[in-house]
């Protein structure tokens, strides 16, 4: 149990980067590395997580109650955002591959090569 | 100075901002001029703290949150004189991109001012950043903005695919990145760089370390196009437009290796220290065979942006390897290396925007004979190349020549030949399309050579005469790097500084000024005789080099057949694997990044 | 090569298998779950409060101690937006001038569109304006206030959505809460104190006037995301719904 939290965000990692390599479509491979960062606001949060604490909001509550920490959370807020901007850049870019040549497998994509 | 500090990043972003906000009321014209005013602004700034870190480090505290107690509250910029320079040449290039679009990007829309700006202010953050969650974001502005800039060119499949496969290659490295950085934070409770340096410091490197070590290595080495994570460089180079190739090779790929020697000297010099055999080794052969698959690669292509994205692989091994040498006079190396080729590599990318405006093809066997109505681009394109070999005081010379000093002192007696070997094959394939282009050598068709995509030419309406200047004025500073009085003395404190873990941590954590050693006066240094041979012995083998490219048909059939023989396997592994397929991409990302943790974990790891 | 993407499935098996190896090898390195001693966050949360005079201090980290993160995050997303406006703008300019016969067929989504339409508008000005005090902020408030709008597009149809998401419009927000951040950064400069400083002082603790500048920053972050969000969704309809609707 010690672990687990640790452990889930290395499989989340780990899938999603196997679904990125073995992609057959552009959309798919975008979400899949959004499932790969999902890992790392797993790994932020678990990281910054205590027993027995609140959240680090300290409206009503006593300054000096045991609180998660707040650094993580910032950084995973970052985080998303990041992550949603990036998404969008690729769907778009996604997008006009099939404009231009009708299919979002990438293996079919081969202009590139060499 | 400390207040001049945010504002190599701040105007450059404030000026993409305002760009937007006017977007549907002025001309083009008015806000590529905004935007060559911010950039030169912010290069400005660049300077003055570039001259001000020469005495210490220079530090600027966001919202006033000085550290108590030696502990951070906020982010710092910390600005050492190599961070500054490398702010100050992004900057510098910037600023040459933009003039140079003035009328080369005139049919685009505005928004592609407004890139350069986020990518300019992105690149400066990235170099004078002390706070390791700091550079995590500037790493992903660059990368946005970078993206965006590579599928610039709508409507045409080939930059589409080179954009998807940079942005997504990239994005799976930032992830690295910020788990990496996870795990630090998690260890030390920090996010600045002094201070995790200081608490990891005196105890040997455990899993955790060498894990963490790994993923923020692996990836910024992906941003630095290290084999085998370099795939998506020559894609991106291919589809970005050329003065947008000046910023990718100039200066992103050298942040990316910036970083690398930054992270080890400020976070895991402390644990390492003793312990750094082993990753010194896995860096200097990694930077080895990306030199030589680069400068494969290089010799077999005719598209002349990929000849020269290829070349900036090769090139991006020799500068890994100079940092990995762990010395600061290679670091010193590395940095004049980093000026020199910025410039020259630059000025040869500005070089195919010439070509492509005035001969409206970028295939070297297409355009074979035709660059003889061009002959300012001729001249200005053989330039380029000789500049990039390391012949004595001419271009890289002085970067090659520390470098090579380093790897003898350090023990690798055999680096300087390979740097030479590689970089003059680099260079000869450059001589080899300039003869075929400019002087209509050689055959009119080369199997050898693989087919690309061509490119869009640019509006016939682009001035020649500003785009020739604007080039001539980069090969020329690049040609004279070498020879620029004090400009080595000058990187060699810089490196010193830099390598100087105790003096920063003082500096950034409880603002104790260490001032440098006085600077010696300005000398010209004599070379050993070393570094002049291998400089002559670059130029012999380019020549043959080029030679062989152009005339392998008139080889003796036997000699070419046992050619075939023994070069035709690797080469046709290699073509294999630059498959322009992005799974693959990821897959040898995620292999590499396996190995290298893999072989750190047996070695470094002390429990 | 057929098979290739088979061939690259099987090689991805021990490397990704490797990587699951060396991240879990890594993460056992990490200190016990439940037990985090990092020194930063437990004096944020003891300083928050006095000092800046907010009761959320994840709020203040992200909009003052580490402001500045937040500064490069509104221009990753800023500059993201712009690329996706580049490659989609220019091919859609075509399309959208065909694209005016669409409309919403069903009246209970008209009938009740209006009014979820101002609820969630409502809740995003809520989520950003008490963002210091509350759980929220600028990022969540904006996000929340661009899908409000969006509901309009499925109210009214694609053709009221398309006047109101007007790029002529909506690009200058986008600017505006960018830039306004990296002004008010500059305006510490200029009266002469750290960049991003906050000059306004701590305010009253609990209320919606606590937090100084952070409270302006809140703002432009919050414009700058709804705005962002919205050339976003209105770029992407555009390409994706107008030609659609021109088929009918």
């Amino acid at each position: 149990m010690n672990m687990l939290a640790f452990a889930v965000a290395a499989w989340i990692f780990c899938v999603g980067v196997y679904g990125a390599i073995v992609s057959r479509n552009l959309i798919h491979l975008a979400l899949c590395l959004t499932v790969t960062q999902s890992s790392t606001y797993v790994l932020l949060l678990a990281i910054g997580y205590k027993h027995h604490a609140g959240a680090p909001i300290f409206k009503g509550v006593k300054l000096g109650t045991p609180a998660v920490d707040p650094v993580v959370q910032s950084l995973t807020l970052t985080d998303i955002v990041v992550s949603v901007t990036v998404i969008a850049l690729v769907l778009a870019l996604a997008l006009d591959v099939h404009e231009e040549s009708g299919t979002i497998d990438p293996d079919e994509l081969t202009g590139m090569s060499g | 100075m400390s207040w001049a500090l945010p504002l190599p990043v701040a105007i450059p972003l404030l000026a993409a901002a305002l760009l937007v906000v006017i977007d549907h009321v002025t001309s083009r014209r008015v806000h590529a001029a905004i935007a060559i005013a911010a950039t030169a602004a912010a290069t400005g700034f660049s300077v003055l703290v570039l001259v001000a870190a020469e005495g210490h480090v220079v530090l600027h505290w966001f919202g006033g949150w000085h550290p108590g107690g030696g502990v951070a509250l906020g982010i710092a910029f910390a600005a050492d004189p190599l961070g500054a320079g490398m702010a100050a040449l992004a900057g510098v290039l910037s600023l040459f991109a933009l003039v140079y679009s003035w009328t080369y990007m005139r049919e685009e829309s505005g928004s592609f001012d407004v890139l350069v700006l986020t990518f300019t202010g992105a690149m400066a953050g990235f170099a004078l950043t002390g706070d390791i969650f700091n550079m995590f974001v500037w790493f992903e502005l660059m990368g946005v903005s970078a993206y965006a800039l590579a599928g610039f060119k709508v409507r045409e499949l080939g930059p589409l695919q080179g954009a998807v496969n940079f942005a997504i290659t990239n994005t799976l490295a930032a992830y690295m990145i910020l788990t990496g950085i996870a795990l630090l934070y998690a260890r030390t409770g920090a996010l600045n760089l002094a201070q995790i340096g200081r608490d990891l410091a005196g105890h040997p490197p455990d899993r955790l370390v060498v894990v963490s070590l790994t993923l923020l290595f692996a990836g910024l080495l992906v941003k630095a196009a290290i084999v085998p994570f370099h795939f998506w460089l020559a894609d991106a180079h291919a589809s970005a437009p050329a003065p947008v190739c000046v910023l990718f090779s100039g200066v992103m790929v050298e942040l990316g290796i910036f970083f690398v020697a930054r992270l080890y000297w400020t976070v895991f010099e402390g644990p390492l220290h003793v312990h750094a055999v082993p990753m010194r080794d896995v860096l200097v052969g990694l930077g080895v065979l990306t030199m030589l698959v680069g400068a494969f690669m290089c010799f077999l292509q005719r598209h002349l942006k990929r000849l020269l994205a290829y070349s900036t692989i090769a090139h991006a091994g020799l500068m890994l390897a100079g940092i990995a040498l762990l010395d600061p006079k290679s670091l010193a190396g590395v940095a004049d290396l980093v000026a020199a080729h910025a410039f020259l590599k630059g000025g040869l990318f500005l070089a195919c925007g010439l070509v492509l405006r005035q001969l409206r093809h970028i295939d070297e066997l297409r355009l074979r004979g035709l660059g003889r109505q061009t002959p300012a681009t001729g001249v200005l394109w053989f330039a380029g190349a000789v500049g990039l070999l390391g012949v004595p005081y001419v271009g890289s010379f002085a970067g090659h020549a520390l470098i090579d000093d380093g790897g003898i002192a350090g023990g690798y007696g055999w680096l300087p030949t390979v740097a030479m070997v590689a970089t003059a094959v680099c260079s000869g394939a450059m001589l080899r399309a300039g003869a075929r282009v400019f002087l209509g050598w050689g055959a009119a068709d080369d199997p050898i050579l693989s087919d690309e995509p061509e490119e869009k030419a640019p509006a016939r309406e682009a001035s020649v005469r500003l785009m020739t200047g604007v080039t001539a004025l980069m090969i020329a500073l690049g040609l004279i790097a070498s020879v620029v009085p004090g400009l080595v003395q000058r990187t060699e404190t810089g490196a010193q500084r830099f390598a100087d873990r105790a003096a920063y941590t003082a500096r950034v954590l409880h603002g104790t000024p260490v001032p440098l050693p006085p600077r010696p006066p300005v000398i010209v240094e004599s070379s050993t005789a070393a570094s002049l041979e291998y400089g002559v012995g670059a130029l012999l083998v380019a020549l043959a080099v080029a030679a062989l490219g152009l005339w392998h048909g008139r080889l003796p059939r036997a000699v070419g057949a046992r050619a075939g023989r023994f070069l035709g396997p690797p080469v046709a592994i290699l073509r294999a694997g630059h498959s322009g397929i992005v799974g693959d991409y990821l897959l040898w990302i995620t292999a590499g990044t396996v190995v290298i943790g893999g072989v750190w974990a047996f070695t470094l790891a002390q429990s | 090569m057929r098979d290739r993407h088979v061939v690259r499935g099987l090689l991805a098996l021990p490397a990704v298998g490797g990587l699951g190896a060396l991240l879990a090898w890594g993460f056992s390195g990490l200190p016990p779950f439940g037990d985090f001693h990092g020194f930063y966050g437990q004096l944020l949360n003891a300083i928050v409060l006095p000092q800046r005079h907010t009761t959320n201090v994840v709020t203040a980290i992200v909009f003052d101690y580490r402001g500045f993160d937040t500064m490069g995050e509104e221009f990753i997303l800023f500059a993201a937006v712009v690329g996706v406006v580049i490659l989609l703008r220019e091919n859609n300019a075509g399309m959208t001038r065909a694209a005016q016969a669409d409309f919403v067929r069903s009246d209970a989504i008209r009938f009740f569109g209006v009014p979820i339409l101002g609820l969630v508008v409502l809740v995003g000005l809520w989520l950003a304006a008490f963002g210091l005090v509350t759980p929220g902020g600028g990022f969540q408030g904006g996000v929340a206030i661009a899908s409000g709008i969006v509901v309009l597009y499925l109210t009214v149809g694609y053709r009221h959505w398309h006047r109101l998401g007007d790029e002529r419009r909506l690009d200058p927000f986008e600017g505006i809460g960018a830039g306004a951040y990296v002004a008010v950064g500059i305006a510490a400069l200029i009266a002469g104190a750290p960049f991003l400083h906050n000059l306004l002082g701590p305010g009253t603790p609990g209320t919606l006037f606590s937090g100084g500048s952070m409270s302006i920053l809140n703002w432009a972050v919050a414009i700058e995301v709804a705005a962002a969000n919205l050339v976003l969704y209105t770029e992407f309809l555009q390409r994706l719904v107008a030609p659609k609707e021109l088929e009918r």
